[in-house]
């Protein structure tokens, strides 16, 4: 019983942590170039209600998946554009997209909401391994976009840590001029990893719409945008992190769901509000642990997070 | 190699470059907000056409509903003051780079006290300046508190505030769900019952048996409280210590540190009157408009604050009229299809006024570049 449970927490853990860990892993590798984009509640809100719109329109999910990877990375370049060339507080310029984001989506999904049907990306168990037991259930019987979650963590942690673009990558996040006197553009590699940035929330708002709760309602992503800044920070801007947390985010915001018909909720119906209180709560411990394990071993943000790269002025 | 260098002038070559204008004249720092206001307003009626509205029609309109008679000032002053006194808070924390992006949830927490005193906490007889002292007190400081949280958090650990307060703001919606339709529920609806007439701020229509023109005038005191904050704080800003070193320690905190301020204290002290300030809007909202306390009360005021502040400039006076043209835009787009029209609009013009104004600072020049 214990264990069936355990099992299908994780299982859904996997499964609805999956759109915040494509969230998560665009806005690492936008971290790393030294762009910070506040606007991923933004993309992920366009991102869903354009993909489940186009899926609606066409009958086809992969197309809606595409069309809002599109949308994703056109706000982002407005970010980048705000940020890198007209040199804009990137903080404020990305609050800007998640509130065009979240109102243009609810203007534009306003007739989604009353569509429940809209055709959804498939489930499909792996042969032979969805028949394992625990390990089978857990991570084999998914539908497809879960399976790219898991694939995208390792490859994105090695092309970090183990490509020549990958470390051009941490260099112009950690010291743009360096990587600018190697011959490097700067300016050109932010742009095309904010653009990344945003192709990921797109993606994540589309997993969202078209897999884990597949509908469309106004504000559907409930800060799970902001959740993915945050676990940026726990993760220190690593991939592989990156994915713990947003699977354990997963469970943490399954549990009230999957715990509702355990007796010991039945007795107080009330302690689901406390429940959903839970991810959010636990985003917060996150940021508490990683604050002691940075200072700890003093390794934290790209230095040059947040600063426009200016060939003529001096920075870092 | 020589040949290189004799064509070296010849690379010069047409092309665009961005460059900071020395000094803005005169005229475009006036033109400014001007110029950026009909940019958002056409990049909206694009937006608007493209949703298949009829921009024009949807912009008079709105302007009419909020702006056109006496009960849209009205209606329009009475989604002002949240905006204004939670926009002055923001304003507080941003004016020292603190982004308290929570004033939402701190709203509701200032207004969850303050439904505490008014139906529970006090004996019912409470006499009104009494009672509406202490729910005043009581939301200043429950916002106060929720936003010490991200404060101490950023002052001892350095742990981004942006995210904390965030957070904070969930949790802070689902506090208040859990006692609208938990201990304080009025028969299991997601409100509470009404609070008596002693914990009403008073309205302009209340003393419509004098004055008749004020009937249905629902606008109440808290406008006056509004007003009377943001004139506090300008003079804060211009006038004193505390206020100058903040402000130092915003454009430079390394500065202020070297020149002896005390940096984890000023964020803490600037959190908890940030967060105070939008307890306060919820009490007001509470004790003012709802008279209850019940289920998403609030449109986003703590939201739309921010922007409302950014546009202002974190200027305390400017904030007053900016609130008042957000609080049109909201009365005038809760009468209009579809939902949601206030929200894009905001951040269109939050939008706008960021990228609008940088650009506005630099200078576009097309021709030959002068140096490579």
């Amino acid at each position: 019983m214990e264990l069936a449970f355990l099992v299908t927490l994780l299982a859904a853990g996997i499964r609805s942590g999956t759109a915040i860990l494509f969230a998560t892993i665009g806005e690492i590798f936008a971290e790393r170039s030294g762009v910070l984009n506040l606007g991923i509640e933004g993309m992920m809100l366009m991102g869903a209600v354009s993909a489940y719109g186009v899926a609606f329109a066409t009958g086809n999910p992969w197309l809606g998946l595409g069309v809002a990877m599109a949308v994703g990375g056109l706000m982002a370049l407005l970010h980048g554009m705000v940020t890198i060339s007209l040199r804009a507080d990137q903080v404020v310029s990305g609050l800007a997209l998640t509130f065009l984001g979240s109102g243009l989506s609810a203007v534009l999904g306003a007739p989604l909401v009353e569509v429940r049907n809209a055709p959804r990306l498939p489930v499909f168990p792996i042969p032979v391994l969805a028949d394992l037991p625990i390990l089978g259930p857990i991570f084999f019987n998914h539908n497809v976009i879960v399976y790219l979650g898991l694939v995208m963590a390792p490859l994105a942690w090695w092309y970090i840590h183990r490509t020549r673009p990958g470390m051009e990558l941490r260099a112009i996040g950690e010291y743009p001029a360096a990587a600018d006197v190697l011959g490097i553009n700067v300016n050109r590699q932010r742009y095309a990893y904010v653009v990344f940035g945003g192709v990921m929330a797109g993606l994540g708002g589309a997993a969202l719409s078209l897999a884990i709760t597949p509908l469309w309602i106004e504000d559907m992503t409930a800060g799970q945008g902001w959740i993915a800044v945050g676990l940026v920070i726990f993760a220190s801007w690593d991939p592989l992190r990156a994915a713990l947390g947003s699977y354990l985010f997963g469970a943490i915001r399954r549990l009230p769901l999957d715990s509702q018909n355990l007796p010991f909720f039945l007795a107080y119906p009330q302690l689901g509000y406390f429940m959903n209180m839970l991810p959010y709560l636990f985003v917060i411990l996150l940021m508490l642990i990683s604050a002691r394990s940075e200072m700890r071993r003093r390794i934290g943000a790209p230095a040059a997070l947040g600063q426009p790269y200016v060939r003529e002025e001096r920075g870092v | 190699m020589a040949s290189q260098t004799t064509t070296l002038p010849q690379q010069r070559r047409m092309g665009v470059r961005i460059e900071r204008r020395l000094e803005q004249p005169l005229w475009l720092r006036i033109a400014t907000p001007f110029i950026l206001i009909a940019a958002a307003l056409l990049i909206g009626a694009l937006l608007l056409g493209l949703v298949g509205a009829n921009p024009w029609v949807v912009y008079n309109k709105m302007a009419s509903i909020a702006f056109g008679s006496a009960h849209g000032w009205s209606d329009t002053t009475i989604k002002a003051t949240p905006l204004i006194l939670a926009g002055l808070g923001v304003s507080i924390a941003f004016r020292m780079r603190l982004w308290n992006i929570g004033a939402e949830g701190q709203l509701f927490i200032g207004a969850w006290v303050a439904t505490g005193f008014a139906l529970f906490w006090l004996p019912r007889d409470t006499p009104q300046a009494l009672l509406l002292t202490v729910m005043a007190v009581g939301g200043f400081i429950g916002g106060a508190l929720w936003a010490f949280v991200p404060g101490v958090l950023k002052a001892r650990l350095n742990i981004n505030e942006i995210i904390t307060s965030l957070m904070l703001t969930y949790v802070a919606i689902l506090w208040n769900n859990y006692w609208v339709y938990g201990p304080w529920s009025d028969r299991g609806f997601g409100l509470t019952p009404q609070f008596p007439r002693n914990a009403w701020l008073p309205r302009f229509t209340d003393y419509s048996s004098d004055f008749p023109f004020l009937r249905g005038i629902t606008a109440h005191a808290g406008i006056f409280l509004a007003l009377a904050v943001a004139v506090l704080l300008w003079f804060v800003w211009k006038r004193t210590k505390w206020g100058y070193e903040v402000k130092v320690i915003g454009d430079n905190p390394r500065a202020g540190q070297y020149a002896g301020m005390r940096l984890a204290r000023k964020i803490i002290i600037v959190m908890l009157l940030s967060g105070g300030l939008a307890g306060l809007a919820g009490m007001a909202e509470v004790s003012g408009v709802v008279h209850r306390l019940q289920e998403r009360f609030s449109p986003g005021y703590g939201f739309t604050a921010i922007i409302v502040a950014w546009l202002a400039k974190l200027n305390p006076l400017a904030i007053v009229p900016v609130a008042y043209l957000f609080g049109g835009l909201l009365v005038g787009s809760d009468a209009i299809q579809p939902a949601g029209i206030a929200k894009m609009l905001q951040g269109v013009v939050l939008f706008v006024v960021v990228g609008g104004e940088l650009l506005l600072q630099y200078r576009i020049k097309v021709g030959r570049s002068a140096s490579s």
